[in-house]
């Protein structure tokens, strides 16, 4: 790992003047990409701003019926809420699935969706929930902070702070997990809510995280698994590797869809 | 640089290292507790997972600057007197061969069980094989391992 300084900030203000200053500035919330990724010099921060010491900065409230999550809240802790569990049990799910046990003592639901990485669980999660995300300056929809493999709408100085999620009538998420690797292959995660119906799908699209329209006219119509297997799911624009090709990930498209309605 | 001061094993320790330094390498190369092994380098294999603050953690994914303050345990911590139950059951049931995964395997299924008791959830041997899946080992082909945690959760 290439030489780096690191920095505990005190306060959300502090974070964002030590982002401001170093050259070339990284937030560290968990680390669980973002040191593996220094290790294989993917990436030479020249600072790390830790943000996990800041008052308010981990855990889980709500406010009505809106869950809100801080930015550096580990997956084991989203996974064990009570009121996660309450409000979006498909969330908890989710959050219990990601990597394994270790990783979700350390990796937190800031950090997954800063990195949206086109496989990782938490964007298809907070899309179809249709999420906020709170910075340091403002709130972003999650329809607007998604925005390409590894991009996302924040700027370079720009810290989320926490995320809201409104809790939905009906949620369910399913995921082919990628065995070596732990991400997903392919993930849907669907639900139905104030803001309709939402299919959000990760692992497959060559942008990364995506809604699909099909999908939510058929739930939207009828919440079934039946609905959700009669759509035909098309294989333009889907990544294809060595683990799966685009067809085979439209195929799975569907199926985890209709496991996804199954588990609601 | 930085000072970083944590409680390993009970004992309270400081050492000045480079800022990027891992938890892994703290306590292999500074600390020279060598039984943390590093298998992957790349926070897949888990024979580095240690506890921080009573959790399974990755040490090679973690920074040790982060840690100041952290009450840390690691394979040479987990023996009192005599083997812990968790050690005991992987020598009784032949849970390694090798052994280089081993310390990992160990801290994550003390982690597992310790959990698995304050949830009042019942470890199976089907959800022992999903807690292990940030465990890699070549040697056994597992079914020992679940033995012996199954073994070890009765006695813990």
């Amino acid at each position: 790992m290439y030489p780096t300084k690191y920095h505990k900030a005190a306060s959300i203000d502090d974070a964002v003047a030590a982002l401001g200053a170093g050259e070339e500035a990284l937030v560290l919330a968990g680390g669980q990409t973002l040191l593996a990724t220094m290790k294989q010099h993917l990436a030479s921060p020249s600072d790390l701003v830790d943000i996990r010491a800041i008052d308010g900065m981990s855990g889980v409230s709500t406010d009505g019926d809106m869950l809100v999550i801080g930015a550096a809240t580990t997956h084991a802790e989203v996974a064990g809420s009570a009121d996660v569990q309450r409000l979006c049990p498909a969330l908890a799910g989710l959050a219990r699935g990601i990597g394994d046990p270790a990783v979700r003592h350390v990796g937190t639901i800031g950090g997954s969706i800063a990195n949206n990485d086109p496989a990782a669980d938490y964007p298809a999660g907070l899309l179809a929930l249709g999420a906020t995300v709170v910075t340091s300056k403002r709130q972003i929809g999650a329809d607007d902070f998604f925005q390409g493999l590894f991009t996302t709408a924040l700027d370079d100085d720009e810290v989320i702070t926490s995320v809201r999620i409104p809790a939905a009538s009906r949620a369910g998420y399913a995921k082919f997990r990628q065995p070596a690797s732990l991400f997903a292959l392919v993930g849907v995660f669907a639900a139905q809510g104030a803001g309709g119906t939402r299919v959000a799908v990760t692992g497959a699209g060559e942008d990364g995280v995506f809604r699909h329209v099909g999908l939510e006219a058929a739930l939207g119509a009828d919440w079934s698994a039946a609905a959700a297997g009669g759509v035909g799911v098309a294989s333009e624009g889907l990544l294809a590797d060595i683990h799966a090709s685009a067809e085979y990930r439209a195929n799975l498209i569907g199926v985890m869809a209709k496991r996804a309605v199954e588990a609601s | 640089m930085t000072n970083v001061s944590m409680t390993v094993n009970g004992k309270a320790v400081s050492r000045e290292v480079p800022d990027e330094t891992l938890l892994s390498e703290f306590l292999r190369e500074h600390l020279r507790l060598t039984g943390t092994h590093v298998g992957c380098d790349t926070s897949q294999c888990g024979a580095c997972v240690v506890h921080v603050n009573g959790k399974a953690v990755k040490s090679c994914s973690t920074l040790a600057a982060s840690l100041d303050g952290s009450q840390v345990t690691t394979i040479e911590g987990l023996a009192n007197g005599g083997l812990h139950p968790m050690q005991q059951a992987f020598t009784e049931n032949h849970g390694l061969q090798c052994g280089f995964c081993t310390p990992g395997m160990i801290m994550t299924s003390v982690d597992m069980v310790n959990r698995y008791k304050a949830d009042g959830k019942e470890l199976t041997a089907q959800a022992i094989r999903g807690e292990l899946a940030g465990n890699i080992c070549r040697c056994t082909g597992y079914h020992n391992i679940v033995k012996a945690v199954e073994d070890a959760a009765a006695k813990m």
